[in-house]
């Protein structure tokens, strides 16, 4: 076990009585309880943590936050295991195990890395441009890019853990528990408003524990004090380790609780990992802090190369040194204020390189009495050393911004850099908030948002802590902060500091998770990419996963410098959500597996699943698609099915049909706007056969509608549409018709139907109702019956899509699983096979009968079916006057026919297209497609339905079906291929 | 997400909701007497403006029943929401927009 070398005495908010064992990259390490993995390496040396994205160069640790590029680790094995997670984000637990990412055969030596050497073959936009001959060789180079980049793996399994979705809703909800945050939340809280403070470290204070070492830098109690206060108020919720990731419409804003992952995998088991907070909120208070950002010159990528202000907070909050001996390079005061306190607690500062010809500010005055060596205008232009940066090389930077005198070499393991502050204003942007740049920070600040949201402390650009809070409390009471003038030490721009050569060998990263270079955005820029959107694009500066936290306004500065404009001009890209990555599982929440979309089984499911069907998904409903014996295929199976029904008699299940009971005076006004036939002659006891339309003529849906009373109709819609069907008759009854009196009801899960079809189907039913006259003369064709059946009671609708005469049996829907069984102890007698839905549409399709869904697709109107025959001439329907419009008389439209291929064997593909022609070589001329194809047991050759231009009119022609490797060819014919006559099922 | 008052049921999510485009457009009594141009206008053209919109909505998930929303879609700010058949509240005050 390492000691940790870089670790303070004493100092710092971790608890040293709490030390931890960790694993990275197998190496076993210790920290302490309130360590991140980030401080716990840096306090054990580790400075390479990872390697780039493109290049593969050895990265260390940028930052200490959320906005972290480099150090991307793999965190744990297996099926917990997560890719790409931010070591400076992982609180550090016991038995905490992690690997670098993007690294083979490891991080120390990573063959990638070679890479590196031939940069200039990889430039901005490279996969556009270098990869791009031969003629398709980018679907073999990309398989290899795609293998070189990318970053951690993706788990194997699946994900053990437990997630949730929850909702809040609150008065107040105050984003960031900084000192800004804090106050509007204590002020809030004593308004008596309901609040929520949400925060994504894990415990209150924001930035204090960073630049105090005391965790308060007001130097009284004022953070306990508060958080204590916060504490005793019952309507203040207080969610730690809470990332609010997205600001929507109407404040409407998604939060991420990471419950256990600071416990890793021994959490306790009834805790979920994560938890998604959907929070509605009337008003949101934004003190989400400000983020520092890189300076870009030559090599500012190497391990020890950190940014100024996280390098104090790992010596403040954590008590590590970052290194020995530190440059610091910053064009505002801020930096000064790391390197005192590291200077404080024994780090060497070798210089401080600062910008701006004069240095002005509190930290600057303060840094010069304690004698650390300041050089006024002068620059980091270089760095050298491989896996840690050695020494870094400094030269005179003139007012006009180019390098003076000569260049030194100063030896060190650590640079400070500062290039200011940026807001952290992307919630504020994605709330519709306006942005204004601010000349003096270098900065986008919040400018007005349309939703009640108001900014406090360090967003506002302000940086003194005392002022922080008086925003805080402003923003708590509701009011706009009044003092909103920035505070924060004032920048000099140097966006990119100029290097000692100008070769093209200088790289200075902007980006550093996707290595996006000055010269890169130069280039793009050279190549016309001048919005700030296409840049990104292009370059991919700002796409990673840290969303360019860091990087964004110096590639805007070095954007706005090459196209020579001020950089307002050129403005940010879009933020959107999220603001931090979000896991799938809290995404998903519970609705995974089996609860991932509601499934929907009828009263005779289990008999379905216990005699072993394959199931067919049709809507949310899980149909039997064909009951195979023993070892049948499906082939097999479906002919037997069918010829049971053809020979002796079948039984389905047609639970899932929709049903809906329209009752009221106006029923029959009602149904003769929706279908396209009419209702007004239908008697009490008959059934009609249904299709409605579109109101742009085409086929919507279809189905068998029975007049169960003079003012109650019971209509049946195909399985997949009923709900559909419903809401549309419900919005013409609603929003165009309202003064029809009609009820729409929906009974399909009240009733389980079965449909009895063969020549056997009258005979079976006799024997099991005493009430009902089955005989053909008393209970014709398209007519129902009430009564008994099996002893339940029933309706009977004699219906058939079987073509064979044929009862669809309804009983309430607790009876449904015994008249099934009932129907099929009828079996020894009449041999009652139960048949699926494959079975059903080989029938249908046998006798020409459309299936909705099938044969149309949105496009098809009925005469394009040759159902002309229902469409009423008397009287208007929703539809109709679109049948009517010139382009639906063409007679080249694609119109309804039969197949028959020249060998009956071969069953056509569905979706399979139609030539006139054999083929001759693309384009070719395609008449039409394949909708329905089965092997028919009862003619004994394949059938095939299919839209052909021309339709009937071509009959007796033949066509020609392209296949894989060959061409088919088939004749044109009627598509009523079975029992044409209907003599069966009028039987 | 929205935050819509349904006039029969109060505040309540956008998802519980579905959008069914412009509001007031009325099926035209007589079909027939309208020419194919005028028939494709009623069917398929809609405004598409920035700004103020008045839409049809359904509290699918709810009570079910359509309603009338005035919608600024540049903001997402919710005017007024009122009944079908009821006429929007800027035409009721004689401002109509």
């Amino acid at each position: 076990m390492t000691s940790q070398p870089y670790r303070l005495a004493e100092g710092g908010v971790i608890d040293r009585t709490r030390p931890l064992t960790f694993s990275f990259n197998g190496r076993r390490l210790t920290g302490y309880s309130g360590d991140t993995l980030a401080s716990a390496l840096l306090a054990n040396g580790v400075h390479l943590v990872g390697r780039s994205f493109k290049y593969h160069r050895p990265r260390g640790i940028l930052t200490a936050g959320t906005e972290e590029p480099n150090a991307l680790v793999q965190l744990e094995a297996g099926n917990r295991s997560i890719p790409n997670l931010r070591a400076t984000r992982i609180e550090l637990y016991n038995g905490l195990s992690a690997a670098s990412v993007n690294c083979w055969p490891g991080v120390r030596f990573d063959a990638g890395a070679l890479i590196d050497a031939v940069h200039r073959l990889v430039p901005a936009g490279f996969y556009y441009k270098t990869f791009m001959w031969p003629q398709g060789g980018w679907h073999v180079y990309e398989r290899l890019i795609r293998r070189m980049a990318g970053m951690g793996r993706a788990p194997e399994g699946a994900d053990p853990d437990r997630y949730e979705r929850t909702n809040a809703h609150c008065d107040v909800l105050i984003i960031g528990a900084g000192p800004a945050g804090l106050a509007a939340a204590v002020t809030a809280g004593r308004s008596g408003a309901s609040v929520i403070l949400a925060d994504e470290r894990g415990q209150p204070g924001g930035s204090l524990p960073d630049v105090a070492s005391d965790g308060d830098v007001t130097g009284t109690s004022w953070l306990g004090d508060t958080i204590a206060e916060l504490q005793s108020m019952t309507n203040v919720r207080m969610f730690t380790r809470t990332t609010v990731t997205g600001y929507f419409d109407h404040n409407f804003l998604i939060a991420v609780e990471r419950v256990t992952d600071h416990l890793g995998p021994g959490a306790p088991a009834h805790l979920p990992r994560q938890r998604l907070w959907r929070i509605r909120t009337s008003r949101v208070v934004l003190a989400t802090g400000a983020l520092e950002r890189p300076l870009v010159f030559a090599n500012n990528d190497r391990p020890g190369v950190m940014l100024a202000g996280s390098a104090r907070a790992y010596v403040n909050r954590f008590a590590v040194l970052p290194g020995r001996r530190a440059v610091v390079v910053t064009n505002n005061d801020s930096a000064y204020e790391a390197a005192l306190d590291l200077h404080r607690n024994g780090v060497e500062i070798a210089a401080v390189a600062d910008l701006r010809a004069v240095p002005v500010g509190p930290a600057a005055e303060a840094a010069a009495a304690a004698g650390l060596n300041i050089l006024r205008g002068h620059a980091v232009v270089d760095t050298n050393g491989r896996r840690r940066v050695q020494a870094v090389h400094v030269a005179g930077i003139g007012l006009d911004g180019s390098l003076t005198g000569p260049v030194r070499a100063l030896h060190c393991d650590l640079v400070l850099m500062s290039g200011g502050w940026s807001p952290a204003v992307h919630l504020f942007s994605q709330s519709g908030g306006k942005l204004r740049y601010d000349e003096m920070l270098g900065a986008f600040l919040p400018d007005g948002s349309r939703q009640h949201v108001l900014c406090a402390g360090a967003m506002n650009g302000v940086a003194e802590t005392a002022s922080c809070i008086v925003q805080g409390q402003d923003a708590g009471k509701g009011d706009v902060p009044a003092a909103s003038e920035p505070t924060a030490s004032t920048v000099d721009a140097h966006w990119p500091i100029p290097a000692r050569n100008r070769s093209g060998e200088v790289r200075q990263f902007v980006d550093f998770q996707n290595d996006v270079t000055a010269a890169d955005i130069s280039l793009a820029v050279s190549e016309g990419y001048q919005s700030v959107e296409h840049l990104k694009r292009y370059t991919t500066l700002g796409m990673g996963t840290d969303q360019g936290k860091t990087g964004n306004v110096p590639g805007i500065a070095i954007l706005a410098g090459s196209l020579g404009v001020p950089l307002p001009a050129v403005g940010t890209t879009t933020f959107r959500p999220p603001y931090d990555p979000v896991t799938f599982g809290a995404i998903a929440g519970r609705d995974v597996g089996p609860l991932a979309d509601p499934v929907r089984q009828t009263p005779m499911h289990a008999w379905h699943a216990e005699t072993g069907a394959v199931f067919e998904d049709v809507g949310q409903w899980k149909r039997p698609f064909y009951y195979p014996l023993a070892s049948e295929t499906k082939h097999d199976a479906v002919a037997r099915e069918c010829m049971a029904v053809r020979r002796a008699a079948g039984i389905m299940d047609a639970t899932t049909l929709g049903k809906i009971v329209l009752s009221g005076p106006d029923a029959v006004r009602f149904l003769n706007r929706v279908y396209t036939n009419a209702w007004g002659g239908l008697e009490v006891g008959r059934c009609r056969y249904g299709l409605m339309l579109g109101e742009d003529g085409m086929v919507l849906d279809d189905g068998v509608t029975a007049r169960l009373a003079e003012d109650r109709f019971l209509m049946t819609t195909t399985t997949g549409n009923a709900s559909r069907v419903l809401a549309w008759l419900e919005e013409w009854l609603q929003t165009e018709w309202p003064e029809l009196d009609v009820y729409l009801t929906s009974v399909t899960e009240q009733f389980a139907t079965v449909a009895l079809a063969g020549p056997k189907a009258r005979a079976i039913l006799t024997g099991l109702t005493s009430d009902i006259d089955v005989s053909a003369e008393a209970f014709p064709f398209m007519s129902w019956r009430g009564g008994h059946v099996a002893g339940f009671p029933a309706r009977v609708f004699r219906i058939s899509y079987s073509g064979e005469l044929a009862y669809e049996i309804s009983v309430p829907a607790r009876h449904g699983l015994e008249l099934w069984a009932v129907l099929l102890r009828s079996g020894p007698d009449y041999a009652v096979t139960p048949f699926g839905t494959e079975a059903m549409h080989v029938l249908r399709a046998e006798k020409g009968y459309l299936m909705v869904g099938q044969e149309t697709d949105g496009t098809v109107t009925p005469i394009d079916l040759g159902m002309q025959w229902i469409l009423s001439t008397k009287k208007d329907f929703i539809g109709r006057r679109s049948l009517a419009r010139s382009a639906m008389l063409d007679p080249l439209r694609k119109r309804l026919v039969g197949l028959r291929t020249e060998d009956p064997e071969l069953v056509l593909p569905e979706g399979a297209q139609i030539l006139p022609t054999a083929p001759s070589g693309p384009p070719e001329t395609m008449i039409g497609h394949v909708t329905s194809s089965y092997w028919s047991g009862a003619l004994r050759r394949s059938i095939a339905l299919a839209l052909v231009k021309g339709g009937r009119d071509r009959e007796s022609a033949t066509v020609h079906v392209p296949l894989e490797g060959r061409t088919a060819r088939a004749e044109i014919c009627d598509p009523r291929f079975y029992d044409p006559e209907g003599l069966r099922l009028h039987g | 997400m929205l935050l819509i008052s349904c006039p029969w049921c109060g505040q309540r999510d956008e998802s519980e909701f579905t959008c069914g485009g412009e509001a007031h457009i009325l099926r035209p009594a007589d079909p027939d007497a309208l020419s194919d141009p005028e028939w494709a206008d009623y069917l398929f053209m809609r405004t598409n403006p920035k700004g103020r919109h008045r839409e049809r909505w359904c509290h699918t998930h709810g009570c079910g029943r359509w309603f009338n929303m005035e919608r600024d879609t540049a903001t997402h700010d919710i005017v007024s929401v009122y009944r079908m058949g009821e006429a929007p509240p800027d035409d009721r005050d004689g401002n109509s927009s």
